[in-house]
């Protein structure tokens, strides 16, 4: 494999005395999709927000496509190419649907220290915008509002948004969080599309859509990397069966 | 989810898109009939309106459109008034010097400060731009050679390459109207631009904009600095409306004031800052002219406005036109 996209090196996090980030330690390879599982409380968004920046690990280091980051505002991770859904909905609820990813094209499209001339009528922002609309089946309710959308669409909104920042990275908090059965087997279905085009860190409760989707999996488990590899194989992990998947598979 | 949540503002005609030029000629108009009354009293009633409306229309640009709402918009008001005092207190009074001298003064205050205030957030920015204003408020007054807490008189309006334009009270008015009406086109350009629409998406969610890549805090600070700069150009027209500079133009008070007419006008739309300004302006005026105490009757229209109007003046003409029907 060549150089990883994504390197964690012995990544520390606390808060006051609450380890939640505990030596992880993490590569990520050019097109995999790296599924990261565990349970409630395991230090999954933790993660998550120190690899793009609103968090600020407390040790150890984060090298995106060679260059450290670890110091790095999230506004300039997101000019590298690292993108990021939120497990909680985090679009603009007042900006239509196109609006929203609008505004991702337009942070890799041009300055957006333009003064004059309507945004909303720039075809250089609207089409790639409405191709990532799209691409997560989301076109036909590009005029909506964002907060008119169901929480389902929501989702696929948060991804388009992702996308359409064309990243290198693609960090997913929990994609299909809330989402019904229907829902969330549209949006496996996505992101199987987007798989080998994208490297992803998907962070996950449906154990389903991971075995489906990862190529590799990491358990955490009190913010420690319990196994990590083929899904295969940490299916098989006596160590993750007994801590983890045990009740999940039967 | 049915198609009434399809909202498509381009293609829905209503009547308020015709409101801010219904505003416009009604002011270019106000001098005609001025003429058959009190015509110096009214025409310096209209031109603070005016004035005012550009100041209000300033604080709705950053508190309407970025969520930054500013306590301290007054003292941009007072730099531009005081820019103009004191250079004519040396001499200099033509406009080409005085109108940048006042918009550079407020740019770079507006830059520094907001260097500051924007590193908080909500009632803490509140807090932060209101002691810079009580700040500037107190520095004026103690400028013992251009009046201190008295302020001063201005000997003549601004002149133009020598000659006194101003003077004459139409073409100052019309002279007013104009810098409102460049304020009003250049604030709604910025609203709809590419960085309009980075400012508004940080008001709407910071974080995700941070996350797509964008330095919230730099876009923020040069929309302080716009909002800052129209509140000097308010302030430099009036000190040569009234003649006179004084630190109550900074007071708290009158911040406090320009939130009020914001919000009295319908905050977010712009135009409505200058019916708010109108508004309190012209309330001031008559109810003042019936009673000392007016602010006892004008504070419950003001509860009421916010309390059942809300989107001020603007919002219930929305309402009442049945535009809202789509809510």
């Amino acid at each position: 494999m060549a150089d990883p996209v994504l390197q964690l090196t012995n990544l520390r996090k606390s808060f006051g005395g609450l380890v939640v980030t505990d030596g992880v330690t993490l590569d990520i390879g050019a097109g995999e999709l790296h599924a990261v599982i565990g349970p409630n409380g395991a230090g999954k968004t933790t993660l998550i927000n120190q690899i793009s920046g609103l968090l600020a690990p407390d040790d150890g280091a984060i090298v995106f496509n060679g260059t450290n980051v670890t110091a790095l505002p999230s506004n300039k991770r997101a000019e590298l190419g690292l993108a990021r859904s939120f497990q909680i909905t985090s679009v603009l609820p007042k900006f239509s649907a196109l609006e929203n990813v609008a505004l991702a094209v337009q942070a890799r499209s041009g300055s957006s220290y333009k003064f004059a001339g309507a945004a909303a009528r720039e075809a250089e922002l609207n089409d790639p915008a409405f191709a990532a609309l799209e691409e997560v089946g989301l076109s036909t309710r590009a005029d909506v509002l964002a907060a008119h959308l169901s929480h389902g669409e929501k989702r696929a909104l948060e991804l388009a948004i992702a996308l359409a920042m064309q990243p290198k990275l693609l960090l997913l908090d929990e994609p299909m969080a809330g989402t019904g059965h229907e829902e969330g087997a549209r949006l496996v279905g996505v992101l199987q599309r987007l798989k080998g085009r994208f490297s992803m860190l998907l962070v996950e409760h449906d154990m389903n859509a991971v075995f489906a989707l990862a190529d590799r999996i990491s358990v955490l488990t009190y913010g420690r990397i319990l196994a990590s590899g083929a899904p295969a194989a940490v299916r098989a992990d006596p160590a993750v069966v007994t801590a983890y998947l045990g009740d999940e598979l039967e | 989810m049915t198609d009434t949540t399809l909202i498509a503002p381009q293609r829905k005609p209503h009547a308020l898109e015709l409101a801010p030029v219904f505003i416009f000629l009604v002011l270019a108009l106000a001098p005609v009939a001025a003429a058959f009354g009190p015509e110096t009293y009214l025409l310096g009633l209209f031109t603070r309106v005016m004035v005012f409306a550009i100041a209000a229309l300033a604080l709705d640009f950053i508190c309407g459109y970025g969520g930054l709402v500013s306590f301290g918009h007054a003292a941009f008001v007072g730099i531009g008034a005081y820019s103009v005092g004191i250079l004519s207190a040396h001499g200099v009074t033509d406009i080409l010097i005085s109108l940048p001298v006042a918009l550079a003064a407020s740019a770079i205050f507006a830059y520094l400060t907001g260097t500051v205030c924007l590193r908080t957030k909500s009632v803490y920015f509140i807090m932060i731009t209101l002691a810079f204003g009580q700040m500037v408020y107190f520095v004026a007054g103690s400028l013992a050679p251009y009046g201190g807490d008295d302020g001063m008189t201005l000997q003549v309006r601004s002149t133009l390459l020598g000659f006194q334009p101003f003077k004459n009270d139409r073409v100052f008015y019309y002279a007013v109207l104009l810098f409102l009406l460049a304020a009003y086109l250049a604030c709604r350009a910025i609203v709809a631009s590419r960085f309009g629409r980075v400012f508004r998406g940080a008001k709407e969610n910071p974080v995700r904009m941070a996350t797509i890549g964008y330095d919230v805090f730099k876009y923020q600070r040069i929309a302080y600095v716009i909002a800052g700069m129209i509140g000097g150009l308010a302030g430099f027209l009036l000190a040569n409306v009234v003649e006179f500079v004084s630190p109550a133009y900074m007071s708290w008070q009158r911040s406090g004031e320009l939130i009020i007419m914001v919000l009295f006008g319908g905050i977010g739309t712009l135009y409505g800052a200058i019916v708010g300004a109108a508004a309190f302006l012209l309330l001031e005026d008559g109810l003042g002219s019936i009673t000392e105490n007016w602010k006892l009757i004008f504070g419950p229209m003001l509860v009421l406005i916010v309390l059942f109007a809300r989107g001020g003046v603007v919002g219930l003409i929305e309402r009442l036109t049945g535009r809202a029907g789509r809510g």
